[in-house]
């Protein structure tokens, strides 16, 4: 993809992300921070659509706006904490002092940092390398696959044990 | 100007910087877990940018954001279950009063 329209897109969808960030860390109704997660996570995908992941931004939104948003909101209510939820605790001081720092030292790292970028184009569409790469016979990620389902069938049935009614 | 791999390391920094001082300040458990995915997000943000800037055709970088949203949709899950077991038993999903473990 080429030029303007995506310089374009990257600001306006990293300052929808960053102020819906912001929005879920101050909202009190915790409701509301929820469904201003879901906006976070939409704009997130349209940020991998700028660098041309489309399998990816097709998961993000799948994923993280379709399951666990609503799984969260699914917390929210089952909780009843909405409208007093979302106080801020006794150490939020040095929280925000190490948050700044950890920002500072991205900031410096990432600028001083002499990246070996290259100016190849990407592979597009990316589904097909995603695939031969993630089942590769010799360099694939076969057994990390396996383990990654295995995981899921295990918080599965935790998830049911935890939440299950003695 | 051209959007380069500077730009988006500097915004997955600021949405993970964001969603630590939420885990870090907040006092209800589903907001916290709400932020760690914020900071999830920033590192996915992270990985598909590297692998866009620095090895374009690979695409190792997304195989790696793929593990991480598997590993984030399950510990959402679990955590969510514990949240409302908590819940059931205490009537509260303040971190500040989850003490059962602590003498």
């Amino acid at each position: 993809m080429t030029g303007v329209g995506v310089a374009i897109g990257f600001w306006v969808l990293a300052a929808v992300a960053v102020a819906s960030a912001l929005a879920v860390v101050f909202l009190r109704n915790i409701l509301r921070a929820a469904l201003l997660l879901v906006l976070c996570f939409v704009s997130v995908a349209g940020i991998y659509i700028t660098l041309n992941a489309d399998f990816l931004a097709a998961v993000q939104v799948l994923i993280y706006a379709g399951a666990i948003a609503i799984l969260l909101v699914f917390a929210v209510m089952l909780t009843r904490d909405a409208p007093r939820g979302n106080l801020l605790n006794r150490l939020w001081f040095p929280a925000l002092i190490i948050s700044l720092l950890m920002l500072m030292v991205v900031i410096y790292v990432s600028v001083s940092t002499d990246w070996h970028t290259v100016t190849e184009a990407a592979a597009e569409p990316t589904t097909l390398t995603l695939a031969t790469t993630l089942f590769d016979k010799e360099k694939g990620f076969v057994l990390p696959f396996e383990i990654a389902s295995v995981l899921l069938l295990a918080a599965m049935i935790g998830a049911l044990v935890l939440a299950k009614e003695r | 100007m051209t959007i380069g791999l500077n730009h988006y390391l500097i915004l997955a920094g600021v949405l993970f910087s964001i969603g630590l001082y939420g885990a870090l300040s907040r006092r209800n458990a589903v907001a916290i877990l709400m932020c760690i995915e914020i900071m999830l997000n920033a590192v996915n943000i992270t990985m598909v940018a590297f692998s866009r800037y620095i090895v374009p055709t690979a695409l190792t970088g997304q195989i790696f954001a793929i593990f991480i949203m598997t590993v984030a949709a399950a510990e959402a899950a679990v955590a969510l279950a514990i949240f409302i077991s908590i819940y059931r038993h205490r009537e509260t999903v303040d971190v500040e009063r989850m003490d059962l473990m602590k003498w």
